[in-house]
């Protein structure tokens, strides 16, 4: 038993398309791919870009990651393949492999820094931070909006909710400033 | 608490971040080699005190190996650098022996 308030709010976020495309980094077709199937440019080093429901997020120097509507995405892999072309690249709809989460609050950067040895001090809005929860790894993010996302392998998803929930279990050590 | 530098995304990973991979730039015994040339491929291994490179892999982030060059004695971390390559890169080397003169180098 706790007996505080939590310090941030934990809340599933509604399933959303992720797509993961890979490809040489060296040549055109990843960057052509990912403006074919989302309309965005290909993200530098560990960024994430956005426009409205879409996002493409720098996942390793020849993989990225697009998220949009589920209903999107048989149009964005057609428009990624397309792209690709007769080239190398991978084109794989992945959006039942991981689940996300938001964490939201004031103190929500301190909850994840409990969990993660990330220097969660030095996360800036629209970095993607690959890291590890505890023992299962994660992405995490945030749009400096006062919330965190959290993503996990969905096989993993009901371990990370209690994970997050008992970090949040107060009180807060006051590490960072209040907000994202 | 070893702290390395990924070449391939740029995050300075702590040690429970990563992967071991073992002793890096091993050579594989062909299929020409003796027996004992391949027992020491599989089985021998350097554990110097001092200059030793490890290979790694960023298993919990951009999932990629590199190789870290480091000090066993004093924990002192000279470079990463990709592991798609088959020799350390030369300004590496060059730094390593200004800190290490007594360095052998790789056999
Ligand atoms: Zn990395």
């Amino acid at each position: 038993m706790h007996d505080h308030q939590p310090i941030a709010r934990l809340a599933p976020a509604p399933p959303c398309g992720m797509v993961t495309l890979k490809g040489d980094p060296g040549r055109a077709g990843l960057r052509r791919a990912v403006k074919a199937a989302v309309g965005l440019s290909l993200p530098g080093r560990r960024a994430m870009l956005r426009e409205g429901e879409r996002v493409v997020a720098w996942m390793a120097p020849d993989e990225v990651m697009l998220f949009m509507p589920r209903g999107d995405v048989a149009a964005a892999l057609a428009a990624a393949r397309k792209a690709f072309g007769k080239g190398s690249g991978l084109v794989a709809d992945v959006s039942d492999a991981r689940v996300l989460f938001t964490v939201a609050g004031p103190h929500a950067r301190e909850v994840l820094a409990r969990l993660s040895p990330a220097d969660m001090g030095a996360l800036g809005p629209g970095e993607m931070r690959r890291t590890r929860l505890a023992q299962i790894p994660a992405g995490i993010w945030h749009w400096g909006e006062g919330a965190f996302t959290v993503m996990v392998f969905r096989s993993v998803a009901e371990h990370a909710r209690a994970l997050l929930e008992n970090a949040a279990a107060g009180p807060e050590a006051g590490f960072f400033a209040p907000g994202t | 608490m070893l702290i390395l530098t990924c070449p391939h995304c740029g995050i300075a990973a702590d040690e429970t971040e990563l992967a071991p991979g073992g002793e890096a730039h091993l050579k594989r015994a062909g299929p020409e080699a003796s027996d004992v040339e391949f027992e020491a491929y599989m089985f021998a291994r350097r554990n110097p005190l001092g200059v030793h490179f490890e290979r790694w892999r960023h298993a919990m982030g951009c999932g990629k190996w590199f190789i870290a060059a480091r000090a066993t004695d004093t924990l002192e971390v000279f470079g990463t650098y990709p592991a798609r390559t088959e020799a350390p890169p030369a300004d590496l080397v060059r730094r390593i022996r200004r800190k290490r003169p007594e360095w052998e180098g790789l056999p």
